[in-house]
């Protein structure tokens, strides 16, 4: 029986032939990152089980994103707690303000994550890094205490869901659409327990930065992984920024799968995942009567150069709907300083937005952007979860740059060619 | 092992930002986090939850962030168990590694209502519904779990193997 992508990185990280779904195996990793908010559980309970030493002091990533810069006293304790633990170990990536960028958009842009490592991040959208033919998983911060020790973690060798790809995207659709349409299709535990492996010719259609934000949310469907083959797109992102020898990792012609799905790329239209699922997919074109107060353009999911270059296209010579709040967040310090360079800051500023350095803050509900009873938010983040940005009673609306830009413009749910 | 206690019912799909909202994750303090355990679904849940109560829940529970806080807010506010017809992965593997004891069981999901007093049987996996004398059976843990829930969890198993080199 043959394996596929995701089966056969991990047999090569478990020293093992091969691997079957449902095997429980003991795997080394190449790298475990964690952020401010659940690197504390762990270094208590790698201090608490006495560890002295950190299996690899370049093969750990710290990163302070989620409420730094500090958003209170509490928050500026625990990212405090981190640094002195990084200090402590030497760790050599460790990231705070002033270097640091939204995780999930850092490792990938710092060369941190190459095609075919294995790599758990306290933080569940660590499933991003599939995007780059990695492996790579959400787990929480004992795992990641005792990871940091010992350098290898278990696994559950996952079952798996192709996602056969065809066709390419029309003008204003992203990679955010299509995880949207395919969250719709197969629900919010749609693939639990299970690796969504994507292939097919549509792959080659799919920019790095589509295929980032698609394997990002491939936890909203419950997925323990989401990968993609490493062809030419791939090569060329990590070219310059990895520099160590890796592996691309092909899946077998005779792999398993046990459900296909197929979706062809023309055919995926903007989509906004309405409250309080990721699942609940609608057409940007049916919200007319969606009034909005607020768009957050940014976070781990659709914060990266190509993803605001996208809603300054929109934004270049318009201005927000009144009432209604821009909050644009860069993820990372080199978006961040590219953004300015080429311009798209001051487009941002002259729409009514404002453009902060890099932070998870909003997305999950945390500061910088909470919403009161009431109020709506078309967000680029990844959940729509009853109090994800604010009040119980406020409503996150999931969707692409596009649509939330033209969204602000419009001052309600807008697909962009309403404008 | 066994437990027994009132039964705190819930839906499909509680992710963990209900379980714990965000905006208490500026502290990993146990007793703080349970405090604000169920806060956005039930605001009462912390006032009424007993020592030894059983959670029960449907489908997908804990899906969501991979905060651990979710898990330890549910073990620190006294809860002795959850039942859900599933769970999210990463909320699976998390409840293991603190020691939060977790059942998956599709019947016991449907079968037990709020309020109803429940015990466990983690040897057997059966679940007696005492109120609607009723019994169901789950899956017990899988022995790579279990002896892993008898060493005292993940880093207290993680020292036991270091010991045995």
């Amino acid at each position: 029986m043959g394996m596929t992508q995701t089966q056969k990185i991990l047999a090569r990280h478990a020293g093992l032939e091969s691997v079957r779904a449902g095997q429980l195996i003991q795997a080394k990793l190449d790298l475990v990152l964690g952020n401010d908010i659940t690197t504390p559980v762990a270094v208590n309970e790698f201090e608490a089980a006495g560890f002295d030493r950190v299996f690899d002091k370049s093969k750990i990533a710290l990163v302070m994103d989620h409420f730094a810069p500090n958003k209170d006293i509490k928050a500026a304790a625990q990212c405090k707690q981190c640094r002195a633990f990084a200090r402590r170990f030497n760790i050599d990536n460790y990231f705070d303000v002033g270097e640091m960028g939204i995780e999930h958009a850092l490792l990938p842009e710092k060369g941190l994550v190459a095609p075919g490592e294995a790599v758990i991040g306290a933080d569940s959208h660590t499933c991003t890094y599939g995007a780059l033919g990695a492996f790579s998983t959400g787990v929480g911060s004992t795992d990641m205490g005792a990871a940091m020790a010992a350098g290898e973690t278990w696994f559950k060798v996952p079952s798996a869901i192709k996602v056969n790809l065809t066709g390419s995207l029309r003008p204003f659709v992203s990679g955010k659409d299509v995880i949207l349409t395919l969250i719709g299709m197969i629900g919010v535990d749609g693939a639990r327990y299970q690796s969504l492996e994507f292939a097919g010719p549509g792959v080659a259609a799919l920019s790095i930065y589509d295929r980032l934000t698609i394997s990002n949310m491939a936890i909203e469907a419950g997925a323990k992984n989401g990968i993609f083959p490493v062809d030419d797109i791939t090569k060329a992102y990590v070219e310059g920024r990895v520099n160590r020898p890796w592996t691309a990792y092909e899946a077998d012609p005779d792999a398993e799968y046990e459900r296909v799905v197929d979706i062809d790329l023309s055919q995926v239209d903007c989509t906004v995942a309405y409250p309080h699922l990721p699942e609940n997919a609608h057409s940007a074109r049916e919200g007319a009567d969606i009034k909005i107060d607020q768009i957050v353009i940014g976070s781990c999911t659709n914060g990266q150069l190509p993803d605001l270059e996208a809603a300054a296209a929109i934004l270049k010579g318009r201005h927000l709907a009144r009432d209604v709040r821009g909050i644009v967040i860069p993820a990372t310090m080199n978006v961040y300083r590219e953004c300015m360079k080429r311009g798209l800051t001051d487009i941002f500023l002259d729409a009514g937005c404002i453009v902060s350095t890099p932070t998870c803050g909003p997305c999950l509900g945390g500061y910088m952007g909470i919403l009161a009873a009431g109020e709506r938010c078309v967000s680029t983040t990844n959940r729509n979860f009853v109090g994800r940005m604010g009040h119980v009673d406020s409503e996150v609306y999931l969707a692409s740059p596009a649509v939330a830009a033209a969204s602000g413009v419009a001052g309600h749910i807008a697909h962009p060619e309403e404008l | 092992m066994n437990v027994q206690g009132t039964v705190h019912k819930y839906g499909d799909h509680v992710d963990t930002d209900v379980i714990i909202p965000a905006r208490y994750l500026n502290t990993p303090d146990h007793k703080e986090l349970a405090a604000h355990c169920m806060e956005d679904i039930d605001k009462d849940f912390i006032h009424k939850v007993k020592p030894g109560d059983v959670m029960v829940a449907g489908v997908n529970f804990g899906c969501g962030s991979s905060r651990e806080h979710a898990p330890i807010a549910i073990k620190a506010s006294g809860v002795s168990c959850v039942i859900a017809a599933t769970f999210a992965r990463i909320f699976y593997r998390n409840a293991i590694n603190i020691g939060l004891a977790i059942l998956e069981c599709p019947a016991a999901s449907s079968g037990i209502s709020d309020g109803d007093q429940v015990s466990v049987d983690f040897d057997t996996g059966v679940i007696t519904n005492v109120t609607k004398n009723e019994t169901y059976q789950a899956e017990p843990f899988p022995p790579f779990i279990k002896d892993m829930i008898e060493k005292g969890g993940l880093m207290a198993s993680l020292k036991a193997g270091k010991a045995d080199k």
